[in-house]
């Protein structure tokens, strides 16, 4: 079996992300770039059947700038067999849909039984692009997985829908996206980082990819920086501090 | 006035979502608001009543087979043939996890873009304009769609106020079965009964647990101090982790993100993650053992000291002064 699993390299969540003011897209320069931790996991779970079942080909898949093929190479370090990546200047600043369809070029000529990714990037937050590629390959996606069984005659999972829990099922191949229920990844050991050098990485530009040149019909017309709050006030329970914070609550009627 | 598209998602027990109010009075300041809902059978009086209730002005109704039973296909097919007889000005979707891929599918079915996890939407000369809330609120961005329909997926709980009521106009159309490329739901398993507390997303007052709890039995202080102010439950991600609590509790960054006028976060460390859902709240409350957790740094109101201390005495004090 042959998966693919999507990754994308955003900000750190745990610094401070900043937004250029002038173009309104992601200052790269403010937080360190890492593999987003959702597809970390999607990655595991790929690795896991990969474990169990030795046949299985794990390829990681990226549309990003030159600076994305330091994740790639995490995941080759972890375990990945090979990696793609999609480098072309004329996809900076590409929005949902663009990415998409460009993604969904490349996964049709890298070839596939799965497409595993995650349900949200942390810098979009969009939860989208996997939908868009399963629409443009018309394959089913079972989407937002807390658990999920892969086999060679289809994929059944548990889905998180509003309000409960969701048993689902699709034949492959299929797209799924998974959620941070999915269990934590595991980090690349030394015998891992040293095979990673020597693992294939193959290079798309969207003329090979035959993606029509369109631009983004997205468009940011402002950003404003909203400013940070300032701590207030700070008591040491000595005993009465729970009284002195009623009083508070009561003073700023809010309860 | 131009049409625009709501896709109204209905719980598979039956009954409108509650995002179907936000949905329909963001509807109704760029235009007028057509109700797009996908049923097995017809669609029931006491739905149309509500629908008209919270502004919909008509509502294309589709009957299919496959509701509820293959997912958010249905929801496309109906959503493109209501593209097709409204030409409407735009799509709005509710940011669920069904009506993110019923947009993504849709735009990539008609052509056209989505602009995602709108907080705000506004009508200039007829362009749709879109606001986002960024990175934890640290930014707030407007954008549009040039030359393509707009297709907005609404922050649940993001949108205040409710549409002027209509009576609406009511048009039944019944789905083809989908081919293809389908995803099959083969059980619902519906949570627990719902409390009887306020919805996290909407609440005037979180109060939300931490790590700091120690166990799902510690955790019950959070419940009740939240039933002492009337407030919905929430939790940071370790609390989540270690079992204290589900997963639909979480604010931050990967979770909901809330900005009630008060928030309350008991024996949680504040990392930005989980202040990445919180931080616009209008007041924050924080009580921490550890003076230099960075909860402290955009808390208005800070104890240091231990929730099994501080927390009891706080439900005696609010309700000896509420009485
Ligand atoms: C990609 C990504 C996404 C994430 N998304 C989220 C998210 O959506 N939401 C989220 O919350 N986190 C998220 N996190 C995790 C986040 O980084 C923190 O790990 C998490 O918020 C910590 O939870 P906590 O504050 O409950 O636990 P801890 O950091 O362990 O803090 C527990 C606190 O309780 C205090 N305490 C202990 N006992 C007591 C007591 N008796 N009385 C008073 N105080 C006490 C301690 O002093 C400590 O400050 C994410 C992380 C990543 C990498
Ligand atoms: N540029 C990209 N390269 C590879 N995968 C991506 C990219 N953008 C999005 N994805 C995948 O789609 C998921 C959801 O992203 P989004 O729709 O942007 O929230 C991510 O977790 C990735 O798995």
């Amino acid at each position: 079996m042959k998966i693919v699993v999507l990754v994308k390299q955003v900000p750190d969540t745990a610094e401070e992300r900043k937004l250029d003011p002038e173009t309104g897209q992601l200052d790269r320069g403010a937080a360190d770039s890492v593999v987003d931790e959702i597809n970390e996991r999607a990655l595991e779970a790929a690795l896991r059947i990969k474990d169990a079942n030795k046949g299985t080909e794990v390829v990681a898949m990226t549309m990003g700038p030159d600076d994305a093929a330091q994740a790639l190479r995490k995941t080759l370090s972890m375990g990945a067999d090979s990696a793609v990546h999609i480098v072309d200047d004329s996809l900076s600043g590409a929005d949902t849909g663009r990415t998409a369809a460009t993604l969904a070029a490349a996964l049709r000529s890298t070839g596939f039984d799965v497409v595993m990714a995650g349900n949200e990037s942390t810098d979009g937050r969009a939860g989208v692009v996997p939908a868009m590629i399963a629409e443009h390959l018309q394959l089913p996606l079972l989407g937002s997985l807390i658990s999920a069984e892969i086999a060679d005659d289809g994929v059944r999972g548990v889905r998180q829908g509003e309000d409960g829990t969701l048993n689902v099922r699709a034949g492959l191949p299929a797209i799924l996206t998974v959620t941070e229920r999915f269990p934590e990844a595991r980090f690349p050991n030394f015998k891992g980082i040293l095979t990673a050098k020597r693992k294939p990485v193959t290079t798309l530009t969207v003329a090979e990819l035959g993606v029509p040149a369109g631009q983004s019909r997205t468009v940011v017309l402002s950003v404003a920086e909203r400013p940070p709050r300032a701590a207030g006030r700070k008591v040491i329970d000595d005993g009465t501090a729970a009284n002195e914070l009623a009083e508070f609550l009561v003073a700023n009627r809010l309860v | 006035m131009s049409n625009v598209l709501a896709l109204i998602e209905v719980s598979h027990r039956g009954g409108i979502a509650a995002s179907a109010r936000g949905l329909l009075a963001a509807a109704a300041t760029l235009g007028s608001p057509v109700a797009v809902v996908v049923s097995a059978g017809p669609l029931a009086d006491d739905d149309v009543a509500r629908l008209g209730e919270l502004g919909a002005a008509r509502i294309y109704s589709a009957a299919s087979a496959a509701a509820g039973a293959v997912l958010v296909s249905p929801a496309v097919d109906a959503l493109s043939g209501a593209v097709d007889a409204y030409e409407p000005a735009a799509v709005l979707t509710a940011n669920s996890v069904d009506g993110r891929e019923a947009a993504a599918r849709l735009a990539v079915r008609v052509g056209g873009s989505v602009l995602a996890d709108v907080v705000q939407v506004r009508s200039d000369n007829g362009t749709v304009l879109a606001r986002h809330s960024v990175f934890g609120g640290a930014y707030t961005v407007d954008s549009a769609v040039e030359g393509a329909l707009p297709i907005l997926t609404i922050r649940q709980g993001a949108i205040e106020g409710q549409a002027p009521a209509a009576t609406p106009e009511v048009s039944t159309v019944s789905l083809e079965a989908g081919t293809g490329g389908t995803a099959v739901v083969e059980q619902f398993n519906d949570d627990a009964a719902i409390s009887g507390r306020p919805e996290l997303r909407t609440a005037t007052t979180v109060v939300s647990g931490g790590r700091g709890l120690g166990s799902s039995e510690n955790f019950a202080l959070v419940e009740q101090l939240a039933d002492t102010l009337g407030a919905a439950v929430g939790a940071s991600r370790a609390a989540v982790d270690a079992g204290y609590i589900a997963q639909t509790a979480q604010v931050g960054q990967t979770g909901v993100s809330v900005s009630p006028q008060l928030y309350i976060a008991l024996g949680i460390s504040g990392a930005i993650q989980h202040r990445a859902g919180m931080q616009t709240a209008k007041t924050i409350v924080a009580i921490n053992k550890d003076e230099d957790a960075p909860i402290f740094e955009v808390a208005d109101f800070g104890i240091v000291g231990d929730v099994f201390t501080v927390v009891p005495k706080l439900i005696e004090a609010v309700k000896a002064r509420s009485n």
